[in-house]
């Protein structure tokens, strides 16, 4: 991508030009979401940076905003709420979806791309649909307004990324190592926790952690089916901006920042370590 | 002796065993891809059945709500039987209206009339208020009215054909009347299709404007993501890597953290109106959420990474050799990009342009809280009448044209890009 010496002027104002345009483009990205985290520590009620701030005055800052999220029964209860609601949607989806990946994973099943065009769909059909329908289905089993109710529709909207990436991996698997194992005497369940199971592990825990983040995430199916017993963080936080948007709220954004930062982290992991067993050099 | 016997036996009998089985060693073959293909399915089985209880079914009943009229031949099954006479002609016959006085005075009697004159009300607005009134007059006399006069004196409306016709029209137990609707159609008093009057044009204004925008964000999302996908393909590795985490950050970040690090953003005092105040582009704040432009700068923002990563991951496969051939052939730097790189890319574009196009017309959460009055979207009139209109029926109908689209344009994506090449977080 470096300049070549021989270049004129012409097409240095165009390359650095272009260099400039990529870096709007990254700040665009990037801003909106690191420049939240210092507004959080704002001792002021105020939702700008005040002169105090801009000086690094530490009298300016305060982690009044954080003590409020912690203190506050709603919060934390909902903290509790989404951890438990996404923890069981996320063990449902992963198995569900690592099962049935693996019966994709076979090359004679019939209608492959249908299927999978079906499993996939509750990836593509627009929430407020998806929630709508679950609405009138749910109230009508009494599922509404129950844990029960919230852990199915949320494992359902998990499952596609489970789909996705534990094929993913298995596309380059190699089923010669199965029957190798057969041969040497080990029967399916031996073979798939000694050999299946280690190889096809980073997708399913990346597709779990989607999983994961998709309902930790999601608000629009909780609008709808919970109650106020199951108020998740995003419900709690939608509530928050609509009737008043208060600090505590960069508070608490701040905390998912800091979440999906580790999720990103730990599926960077996975992904190098994937590539690692699979000896694909980087 | 015995024991030898019968061991020679069994010999035997697994000797014809193979020489039965070695001319069919193909339908045994047969049979073992089989077995593999059961056990398949049967891996299968469990994820498609529960999709199918939790997700497909909740939305093929809300298909059938969005046609379903059950409700008024239900409640006035005799009227919907003799109404079959009437042909839209003037006004019913007598005996027709008082078939019917006879049952909208059960109905306010059993009380099941609110319901469904809250019903026949989405039709034809003031109709409830005229069954609730006569339904009421009707239950304090005994006697029905015996001819026109009569019934007139209970309500003159009922001497206008198009509340005759409205019940007519809902008697049949389904109808297309919701999707008509939907379409800014509806049935008039001859039981025909026309266009809505003009001040009750909505839908087709919104759905046009949803397209609208999501095209505009397509756009955008394209012409930013495209240089950057370059970027980061033609970069050496590990810097691209770390470009590629200031990708991946908003992608994980919550949907409603990034919405309100927008709302945050561009309010009225916000860092940004700060910035453009202290440095003088203007002298008055500017209103930039809470109205549509403020809808597509988040939409846009949130959708971008979308756009990106395909492309992305369609650059890092195309050979830089294409590129140096074309040069060596006499081409100049921007012809070679524009007619050997550019159309390599294409599958990257459509992947990517698809993608945003098919999340940004179901977007829900963002126009809800930046959208204010102006950004309004499809889903967030399906929201309406879910939760505050509770005209349930509308709700199922947008529903269901949304789908359609949706669908259309996934089954092109399938097409075009392949199902199995989606990927999820680079």
């Amino acid at each position: 991508m470096a300049l070549p010496s021989y270049c004129n002027t012409r097409e240095r104002i165009g390359y650095y030009g272009y260099l400039g345009f990529c870096t709007l483009v990254f700040l665009f990205l990037i801003a909106p979401i690191l420049i939240i985290v210092p507004l959080s520590f704002n001792a002021t009620p105020y939702f700008t940076f005040t002169e105090g701030m801009l000086s690094l005055d530490p009298e300016a800052y305060s982690i009044r905003w954080y003590s409020d999220m912690f203190s506050s029964n709603q919060w934390v209860n909902a903290l509790k709420n989404s951890t438990l609601i996404a923890l069981s949607a996320t063990i449902v989806a992963t198995v569900l979806g690592t099962l049935a990946a693996m019966g994709l994973a076979a090359n004679n099943v019939p209608f492959r791309n249908t299927i999978m065009a079906f499993l996939i769909s509750p990836m593509i059909v627009p929430v407020i649909i998806s929630a709508a329908a679950m609405y009138f289905f749910y109230t009508r089993l009494d599922l509404s307004q129950t844990f029960i109710g919230i852990v199915l529709a949320h494992a359902a909207l998990g499952t596609p990324f489970v789909v996705i990436t534990v094929t993913a991996t298995l596309s380059g698997f190699d089923h010669s190592l199965v029957r190798a194992a057969y041969s040497l005497g080990a029967n399916p369940i031996y073979t798939f926790r000694h050999v299946t199971f280690p190889l096809i592990r980073p997708g399913m825990i990346s597709g779990g952690l989607f999983a994961f983040g998709t309902s930790f995430d999601e608000v629009v199916v909780a609008l709808f089916i919970t109650g106020v017993e199951q108020r998740t963080v995003p419900r709690q936080m939608w509530s928050g901006i609509r009737e008043q948007i208060s600090p505590t709220i960069l508070a608490v954004a701040s905390m998912l920042i800091l979440m999906s930062v580790l999720l990103l982290l730990t599926l960077e992991m996975l992904r190098r370590r994937n590539a690692r067993i699979r000896g694909i050099r980087e | 002796m015995s024991r030898e016997l019968t061991e020679l036996d069994s010999v035997v009998t697994l000797q014809k065993e193979l020489s039965k089985s070695k001319g069919s060693l193909k339908s045994q073959l047969q049979r073992a891809e089989r077995q593999k293909q059961i056990r398949s399915l049967l891996l299968i089985l469990p994820l498609v059945c529960f999709i199918c209880v939790t997700f497909a079914f909740p939305i093929i009943e809300m298909l059938y709500r969005s046609v379903d009229n059950q409700s008024v031949p239900k409640g006035f099954p005799n009227t919907t039987q003799v109404m079959k006479q009437w042909d839209y002609e003037g006004l019913p016959s007598m005996a027709i209206q008082q078939v019917f006085m006879a049952e909208l005075r059960e109905r306010y009697a059993d009380k099941t009339l609110p319901k469904l004159a809250n019903r026949i009300n989405i039709e034809v607005s003031g109709m409830r208020s005229l069954l609730m009134k006569t339904g009421r007059k009707l239950n304090k006399t005994n006697a029905l009215p015996v001819n026109h006069q009569e019934l007139i004196k209970l309500d003159k409306r009922w001497a206008k054909p198009r509340y005759w016709a409205a019940i007519k029209t809902l008697s049949a137990p389904y109808t297309l009347s919701y999707y008509l609707a939907a379409l800014d159609m509806r049935y008039d008093e001859h039981g025909n299709i026309t266009q809505q009057p003009e001040t009750r044009q909505v839908y087709v204004d919104l759905f046009t404007k949803t397209f609208g925008m999501s095209l505009a964000i397509t756009l955008i999302c394209l012409v930013m993501a495209y240089p950057v996908a370059y970027l980061l393909a033609n970069l050496p590795d590990k810097k691209a890597n770390l470009l590629l985490i200031v990708v991946l950050l908003p992608f994980w970040t919550s949907l409603l953290v990034r919405t309100t690090s927008w709302i945050v953003l561009l309010q009225n005092q916000g860092v940004i109106n700060d910035l453009l105040i202290w440095s003088g582009v203007t002298t008055e704040r500017l209103a930039m959420v809470h109205n549509t432009f403020g809808t597509i700068v988040a939409m846009v923002h949130i959708l971008l990474p979308f756009m990106i990563l395909p492309l992305y991951s369609v650059m890092k496969g195309i050979s830089p050799t294409y590129f140096r051939a074309a040069r060596s052939l006499g081409a100049t730097p921007s012809i070679a990009f524009i007619k050997v790189y550019m159309p390599l890319t294409m599958p990257g574009v459509g992947a990517g342009a698809l993608l945003t196009f098919i999340l940004s017309i179901g977007f829900y959460i963002t126009p809800a809280l930046v959208g204010g009055r102006s950004g309004q979207m499809i889903s967030n009139m399906i929201a309406y009448h879910m939760q505050t209109s509770l005209n349930w029926g509308m709700a199922a109908a947008l529903g269901g044209l949304l789908l359609a689209v949706v669908l259309a344009l996934f089954y092109l994506f399938n097409r075009i890009v392949g199902i199995n090449n989606i990927k999820v977080g680079g």
